[in-house]
């Protein structure tokens, strides 16, 4: 009985020490881990998504309360007009999360296009979602309030070979951007405003 | 077992020299040393995590009950895995997209427990310290070693750049006509070249 306890004891406290330590190296860094994935993911997926517009889409961001959380909107200018908003979702994939762009015009309900940025998917299977055009190329000109889906699961989307689950995800993640851009449009139309000039 | 400290150190850059001659761990080796830097790389951050696991067991072998030491050092490598999987997320990405999936896999590497469970547990902690750096640095040697000929060969190109101190650059080693031996960059090829240095070796090491 001495020893069961023990043994209870020293796993117990070795666990919660352990959790304790990650939990600050946690924090420590989670700054310049967001540093990195906005210069190695995130930017040049902004960019692609926001082709061709006038401004720096790096520089043009604000922020936005969805629930508890506060989420990062950049804007893309077009024509002179602050039109567009790129946020980012994410649903879980085959490995682990897959954090998805979408980019909106605000003026129509479209969107203008997506991608993939942070992800643990397999090499050329769920990878193929980010590294190939196929998957994301075919939702710019959708309107953004429906509910993507691939076509195995009734839906309209054509998924990446052999990487179903990858590209159910990505079509939920759209999903989501859809079901907060409903909630938030308001919010989003007043924010841009601060883009034009 | 009465070794001096630069004894312990010493045994494993030669004697049980990890993937060659102890021949353990060898599922990281076979996938992260298509270059020099990963191999070199994947070779640090093993030998930072079998370091401080070596120095917590040693430190905890009279707290920790026998009949739940491997649940208790696996959740002491877990931790150091994660802590180095942070540390490279945040200050050397390219090498983290490098070797992806196989840093959290070093808490499964039998390098790492196998020297917790044989080593570590039955020792003070200074042994241990000498032990985890030793064996931690001929893996990280033989990783660089097998990475450097499987570049070399396979590409004809030989470059890295850790942490942007240490670079260095040859391309075209062996001039524009060489025609690389792709078949090295593959898993197979990672078999071949692990099994002729450790021929070597055992033909250097009988003499």
């Amino acid at each position: 009985m001495k020893e069961l306890i023990k043994m209870v004891v020293v796993l117990t406290i070795i666990s919660s020490l352990s959790g304790g330590v990650l939990a600050y190296v946690n924090d420590l860094t989670i700054d310049q881990r967001d540093y990195q994935n906005l210069i190695n993911n995130q930017a040049p997926t902004l960019k692609t998504i926001l082709e061709g517009a006038s401004n720096d889409p790096l520089e043009s961001k604000f922020e936005v309360k969805y629930g508890p959380k506060k989420m990062k909107c950049y804007v893309g200018v077009f024509d002179g007009k602050p039109n567009t908003v790129v946020y980012e979702t994410y649903k879980s994939g085959y490995a682990d999360k897959v954090y998805v762009m979408v980019g909106i015009n605000l003026e129509t309900d479209k969107i203008v296009g997506i991608g993939v940025t942070k992800h643990t998917e397999t090499k050329g299977y769920g990878a193929d979602a980010k590294e190939k055009p196929d998957l994301k190329n075919q939702f710019p000109g959708l309107d953004i309030m429906q509910e993507f889906k691939v076509k195995k699961e009734g839906g309209t989307i054509d998924a990446i070979s052999g990487a179903t689950i990858t590209s159910a995800a990505v079509c939920k993640a759209v999903t989501e951007a859809g079901i907060r851009y409903k909630e938030l449009k308001p919010e989003l139309e007043t924010q841009v405003k601060q883009f034009s000039n | 077992m009465a070794k001096s400290i630069a004894q312990e150190f010493k045994k494993g850059l030669w004697d049980e020299i990890p993937p060659f001659n102890l021949v353990l761990g060898l599922c990281p080796v076979l996938a992260v040393t298509k270059t020099i830097a990963g191999g070199i790389g994947m070779g640090l951050a093993t030998t930072f995590v079998l370091v401080c696991s070596n120095l917590l067991v040693s430190l905890l072998r009279k707290v920790i009950p026998p009949k739940v030491r491997i649940a208790c050092f696996i959740i002491i490598i877990a931790t150091f895995v994660t802590i180095v999987k942070f540390a490279l997320e945040a200050y050397a990405y390219d090498l983290y997209n490098e070797l992806g999936m196989f840093i959290p896999l070093i808490v499964v590497n039998c390098v790492v427990l196998g020297r917790s469970e044989a080593f570590a547990y039955k020792n003070k902690f200074a042994p241990s310290i000498a032990d985890g750096l030793g064996i931690g640095l001929g893996f990280t040697l033989s990783l660089g070693a097998i990475g450097a000929v499987r570049e070399i060969l396979g590409t004809g190109n030989l470059t890295f750049n850790i942490l942007g101190q240490f670079k260095y650059e040859a391309t075209e080693i062996f001039g524009s006509s060489f025609e690389p031996f792709t078949f090295l960059i593959e898993a197979p090829g990672a078999f071949v070249c692990v099994g002729l240095l450790l021929c070597l070796m055992n033909i250097v090491g009988k003499k």
